[in-house]
């Protein structure tokens, strides 16, 4: 076995802390909103995930890299977080069916990344003082050089992100002769989301973030699908309106993750930009109408304002984060449309909560009889 | 839903003696449940034969009935209490077992109680191999192939069926108890044989062999309407053909990518709800083909576990109490998290460390047994290292085994020989660990110790990396070192020590110069959520990191040290007698600091002291400890001998030990010193003398005069203890000693033949003495007084011995200047008593006097020691009613070719209390009419 050779990088927050580590992945400088996961699985798929457009991710879990990558595990294309910061990085990683390694994914997908560093040090940081810009750069070690490269990083406050990442073109999934038709319009979607529609016998549509309503109906769909994604709700008008314009149809419409503070945001619901947001593959969630609570996977630093959604009358709370009782699903009173704030496609995560596909299958079943 | 309103009295069933395979993994658990489930408003009624435990304690529980775990002690509780609900999960699967036979024998329906925590049946299914085959079948669940077999016949039939290699587990054995894999036909029937016989339903499972698949296990907890969490996963380093308890194991696991990891929580869900809808915790087994990911389910428990006990300490989600909550009603959703204190219980822990276990195995205890490791649970006892990285928590969980390493490996003391490492590689015994080291360090490539000891690469390369590091230090001088090496050996959890053999330098210098270059370890929070949410409960470990989340406070404190792993000898005694020092010194106003690194124990409870460091009891870790921390001083005569022989270097480096001071300390264990003043005390002693060769031994012999009592200075347990009768055999064990240790001094006493021993626990502060109790063996002197028959007060010594014996403690207790307790042991020949040594320091005897006195004697001494009272300010009321019999309990059925013959050599894994009114009762005649039997000579 060679070890590697250790490479100096440095992680530079917005309020001026300092940290030093080694070089993982791509050589660079890279800067981002830095925000913790603490799954301690599923590296892969959180890496991939579209909603983590624009953000640096501090892994918590002691050890990254073990398991290598799988081409099969990948979220989405490739990578659009601005890095990685981690404890413990695995070059030597072990899995059989493994299509390579992290580090070579990384490099290969011009991604970023620090260890060795005392990533719980950050954690308490941010928990402390709040969601903030960061870089990590392998290259530039002059403190003030730095601080004027990450004053270039925007602010994810009012960043709409969802359009660099939505798909160019249209595209279908799944056989075509079951009956089920379900439209998703892509303001960043996960492929597990996919696979779970097409799993149950869905035919799928994705569709660009800003398809014309006329462009959806021209494919008749049965029910609506608001996918997951990056960014600010609020700086989204463009996708709001259009779900205002879906749940004129009164046809099904489910939303996970962004999806959900769009329909909140369609019906007059506010949302907010957390403190330091939920990141992990273990949040409590009470599901109201069954009394019965689930384990969930989260991404969101964004999210449903509560009072805001109490003094609503079209819509009503249906799940409940059981850590800080924040939102973490709704549904509309008179329209068949509801959504969650976690993700119960999971990947990575537990799939305690893939019945809320079915349910929607339901809704689009029983609207359809 | 809330709690159960019709449940206002439980009674919970412990597990009974300790042997290997159930230990005291279960009294914290089962104190724990009892703790949460008085916290409720419940009346708990606890049944338990094992006087050692706090669960046992009138602390824990409303009613204690000190009682054999029998159908007829559980009519006699039923008789005088009115019972509610019985709670049979916290008492390993000796309580499960004991609540099944109840419930056949429709004890529980005669008195109306209900059956919380698990159903029957759920038992039976689990429990029977053939049922949970059937079951886990029906749900889709993959498992082994294989049968039940109830006869001979049957099994080489399916042996047949299946083919070579295969396994033999017998039905309702504990700890794998008489199963054992086979390769071919030709062992085939010898194994069926004793399996079969090992089975109390004589039935046997004869299944696939999955040898090499990865192993993994996951701790779940369910509630009322379904509700279920993962609190923990465990991935064994040893894969699978080692028994669980014997493997190594490491949390969270390591080497499982999400999508497997999902699919395993999937099964295991589906498992327990397959089982039965109780509320209450479950531990499920997996194993996963290294090269096709595919899972097979090897087996559910519906109870507490060792790995539950584990996990708890892993993550810091104490299961027992949440499950003993569950089982009275109460949701997961309703409860908080008990770390956080704000959030909620129904959640999965999320950790930011990573722990390791490593098993302690007493193999020298046992003669002849057969040190490969299998499906029979061989260890007696386990230690617990938590690091920032697999590396550190590896060797943190190395020096705390006190297996006279300092770590894994850079000690001096690495296997160089190529034949026998690569033997123990494919043979595991206690020592792979080490041996994979020495493999990697002596060059045999990384592919053959894969093949032969199929542990997941990732495992092997972490130990690889080890040894690369190592070079690196060698190649420097202690002067040019730099800074970012030594670091990375710091981080990777590298002793001084450690670092000291690679740079042939001193500890001192390694230490003076890591301080000086400002790597300090700094201490984190075990806390549940990897640092999510702010957490209330003060349970640390140490890193070499930036960080340091540990405040000491400038309160007046005091730091406990416990006593590590369990081994024979020094085992869940010392850790009653850690708990109620750092309860003791509660009361008194101290903030209290345990130390300790054993994960199945209550001391190592968040919530027992104000602040818990689970650290390895080494040097190394406790100094840093102290300095962090600056207590008061440190008490070191409860954790056993581990804490004990700290004292030494506590004293040098100026730390205040709390009681008895260092020079008497040292002056009880000085043979030469000790008989002097009891010369001068004019206590009569058995002749002795130190030598330091066979030939000064034979010379001394013809003085002292044979039998006599051989043995080196500063033993444990008896440890390398030997009666000889001639010349031949005294030659033998003294150069088998010196071989071990050859500049040790060692003992020759003269052996009182047929001598009654007896001994003495009392409390001093070094002016009055009170004598807590005096026990008398039944059977004559020979036998090591942890293996012996012992009755409380003594039973046949007359006024005259009495009186001696009384009359020495009372002396030696003030001679040494005692401050706490002290235990004296006797040998009584033609009424004539002498002394055989005296420990200044909490026994393996005083928890019992406890028991059966009813008095807090460990509290009263805690409080002696701190000087916060005298031994006047006690009204001592001992509650004398009979007798107490300590009962030995052995673990001889795991190592079935082993002699089980006693000496002074301790063997028992633990014991009993039993209660007579008059020395007519049958089991004390019965004892007593066999009292030569074991007797070796």
């Amino acid at each position: 076995m060679k070890q590697p050779e250790r490479k100096k990088a440095i992680l530079l927050l917005e309020d001026g802390s300092v940290f030093e580590g080694y070089s993982i992945g791509k050589q660079g400088t890279s800067g981002g909103e830095i925000c913790f996961n603490t799954g301690m699985t599923g590296y892969q798929e959180i890496y991939t995930d579209p909603s983590y457009t624009g953000q640096i991710i501090v892994n918590t879990t002691a050890h990254i890299g073990n398991y290598g990558v799988h081409e099969d595990e990948d979220e989405s294309a490739s990578p659009t977080i601005k890095g990685i910061v981690v404890n413990d990085f695995t070059y030597q990683f072990s899995r059989n069916t493994a299509t390579e390694g992290l580090n070579e994914y990384l490099e290969r997908h011009n991604t970023v990344g620090i260890s060795g560093l005392d990533t719980r040090k950050i954690v308490r940081h941010i928990r402390t003082k709040g969601a903030m810009n960061a870089i990590i750069s392998s290259e530039i070690f002059d403190i003030d050089e730095l601080k004027a490269e990450l004053e270039k990083v925007p602010s994810m406050e009012s960043l709409e992100l969802s359009s660099q990442v939505t798909t160019k073109e249209a595209y279908e999934l799944g056989s075509d002769n079951t009956g089920l038709r379900v439209a998703v319009i892509d303001y960043g979607i996960k492929r597990s989301i996919l696979q779970n529609f097409v799993k149950r016998n869905c035919q799928v549509k994705v569709f660009p973030a800003k398809t014309a309503l006329s462009d959806i109906e021209a494919w008749k769909p049965d029910g609506y699908f608001l996918s997951n994604g990056p960014g600010d709700p609020a700086a989204m008008d463009y996708a709001v309106d259009s779900v205002k314009e879906l749940l004129n149809n009164n046809k099904p419409l489910f939303g996970i993750c962004l999806g959900n503070q769009l329909l909140a945001r369609a019906v007059g619901i506010d949302t907010f930009k957390m403190h330091h947001g939920h990141r992990g593959l273990n949040h409590p969630v009470k599901n109201l109408k069954t009394g019965k609570s689930e384990i969930t996977s989260q991404n969101h630093g964004f999210s449903v304002d509560m009072d805001s959604l109490k003094n609503n009358k079209a819509a009503e709370l249906t799940h409940l984060d059981l850590n800080d009782n924040t939102v973490e699903g709704l549904r509309l009173v008179d329209k068949p449309a509801f959504s969650v704030q976690y993700h119960p496609e999971s990947s990575p995560g537990p799939h305690d909560s893939t019945y809320l596909f079915d349910d929607f299958i339901q809704l689009i079943k029983d609207q359809k009889s | 839903m809330p709690k159960d309103p019709s449940i206002k009295s439980i009674l919970i069933i412990g597990s009974g003696p300790i042997i290997i395979g159930q230990a005291c993994e279960f009294d914290y658990s089962g104190s724990q449940a009892a703790r949460s489930l008085r916290e409720e408003g419940i009346e708990v009624i606890l049944i338990n034969s094992n006087p050692a435990t706090i669960m046992t304690d009138p602390v824990t529980a409303d009613h204690v009935y000190l009682k054999p775990l029998t159908k007829k002690s559980i009519k006699e509780i039923l008789e005088k209490h009115k019972v509610d609900a019985v709670l049979p999960t916290q008492g390993g699967q000796t309580a499960l077992n004991l609540a099944i036979d109840c419930d056949k024998a429709g004890i529980w329906e005669k008195y109306g109680v209900k059956i919380i925590g698990v159903d029957i049946d759920a038992i039976e299914t689990t429990e029977d191999r053939e049922k949970f085959r059937l079951k886990m079948a029906e749900i889709g669940v993959g498992t082994c192939k294989g049968e039940t077999a109830t006869s001979f016949l049957k099994g080489k039939e399916i042996a047949q069926e299946i083919g070579f290699p295969l396994v033999i587990r017998p039905s309702y054995t504990l700890g794998g108890y008489g199963g054992g894999f086979v390769n071919t036909p030709e062992e085939f029937d010898k194994a069926l044989n004793s399996g079969l016989q090992a089975s109390p339903i004589h039935e046997v499972l004869v299944e696939q062999s999955i040898l090499g698949w990865k192993e993994y296990e996951l701790e779940l907890l369910r509630d009322n309407i379904g509700n279920i969490i993962i609190i923990c996963s465990i991935e064994n380093f040893d894969p699978m053909g080692v028994h669980t308890g014997d493997s190594i194991t490491v949390a969270p696991a390591m080497t499982l990518p999400d999508t497997v990891y999902q699919k395993m929580r999937d099964l295991a869900k589906i498992m327990m709800n397959a089982i039965g809808q109780f509320a209450g915790g479950c531990n499920v087994q997996f194993a996963v083909h290294p090269d096709t990911d595919e899972i097979i389910g090897i087996e559910i428990n519906p109870r507490v576990s060792r790995s539950s006990a584990l996990a708890s300490k892993a993550t810091g989600y104490p299961i027992a109490k949440i499950a003993a909550k569950l089982a009275i009603g109460y949701n997961l959703d309703e409860l908080e998290n008990q770390i956080t204190k704000t959030t909620s219980a129904f959640f999965e822990p999320a950790l930011d460390y990573v722990i390791v276990k490593i098993p302690r195995w007493n193999f020298d205890k046992f003669q002849g047994a057969e040190r490969k490791l299998g499906l029979q649970m061989k260890s007696v006892g386990e230690a617990m290292g938590i690091g920032r990285n697999f590396q550190e928590a590896l060797q943190k969980a190395c020096q705390s085994l006190e297996i006279k390493r300092n770590g894994l490996g850079a000690d001096g003391r690495e296997l160089t020989d190529q034949q026998e490492i690569l033997y123990s590689l494919e043979n595991p015994s206690w020592n792979r660990l080490f041996h994979i080291y020495d493999a990697f360090k002596l060059g045999i490539p990384f592919k053959t110790i894969h093949k032969l000891t199929k542990i997941d690469p990732w495992f092997l390369h972490q130990i690889e990396e080890l040894i690369l590091l190592e070079k690196e230090i060698s190649s420097h001088t202690l002067e040019d070192l730099p800074k970012a090496l030594l670091r990375e050996a710091k981080e990777k959890g590298y002793a001084d020590r450690q670092i000291a053999h690679l740079l042939k330098c001193l500890e001192s210098e390694v230490y003076s110069k890591r301080n000086e270059l400002g790597i300090k370890r700094v201490y984190k929070l075990v806390d549940t959520c990897a640092a999510e949410f702010e957490a209330k409960t003060p349970y640390y470990y140490s890193a070499f990191d930036e960080e340091n989340e540990s405040h000491a406070t400038d309160k007046k404190k005091i730091i406990v040290l416990g006593s590590g792993p369990n081994r024979i000898g020094q085992g869940i005694e010392f850790d009653y007698s850690c708990v109620h020092g750092v309860l003791a010194a509660k009361e008194c106003g101290y903030e209290t600091i345990m130390i300790n690194c054993n994960p199945e124990t209550v001391s190592t409870d968040f919530d027992t002291a104000d602040k818990l460091y689970f650290e390895p009891v080494f040097w190394e870790h406790i100094y840093d400890i102290i300095l962090h921390e600056k207590p008061e001083g440190v008490i070191v005569q409860l954790g056993g001998q581990t804490a004990l022989k700290l004292a030494e270097k506590l004293h040098r480096y100026g730390i205040k030990i709390i009681g008895t001071s260092f020079e008497a300390l040292d002056l009880a264990e000085d043979r030469g010193r000790f008989s002097d003043l009891l010369k001068e005390q004019e206590i009569p002693y058995p002749q002795y003398g130190t030598i330091n060769d066979a030939e000064e031994a034979i010379e001394l012999s013809k003085e002292i005069g044979f039998p006599l009592l051989v043995r080196p200075s500063y033993v444990l347990g008896g440890q390398n203890m030997k009666i000889v009768i001639n010349e031949q055999e005294l030659e033998e064990h003294v150069v088998n000693l010196l071989k071990d240790k050859p500049d040790g001094v060692i003992l020759l006493d003269h052996f009182l033949e047929g001598a009654i021993e007896a001994e003495a626990d009392a409390i001093c502060d070094g002016e009055d003495v009170h004598i807590i109790g005096i026990m008398q063996h039944i059977e004559p002197a020979g036998i090591h007084s942890g293996d012996s028959y012992a009755v409380l007060p003594p039973y046949n010594l007359g006024d005259f011995v009495m009186r001696q014996i009384e009359e020495y403690t009372v002396k030696i207790a003030k001679a040494l200047k005692t401050v706490g307790l002290i235990n004296i042991q006797f040998a009584i020949k033609d009424d004539k008593v002498y002394i055989i040594e005296a420990n200044p320091r909490a026994s393996r005897t005083v928890p019992f006097i406890c028991k059966a006195y009813r008095e807090p004697y460990v509290n009263y001494a805690t409080k002696v020691m701190l000087g916060e009272k005298k031994v006047k300010d006690f009204d001592f009321k001992p509650y004398k009613h009979g007798y107490a019999i300590k009962e030995p309990v052995f673990s001889f059925h795991k190592f079935p070719n082993v002699n089980k013959e006693l000496g002074p050599e301790m063997k028992s894994t633990g014991e009993a209390i039993y209660f007579i009114d008059d020395l007519m009762d049958d089991y004390f005649l019965e004892i007593y009419s066999e009292r030569n039997l074991y007797l070796s000579r």
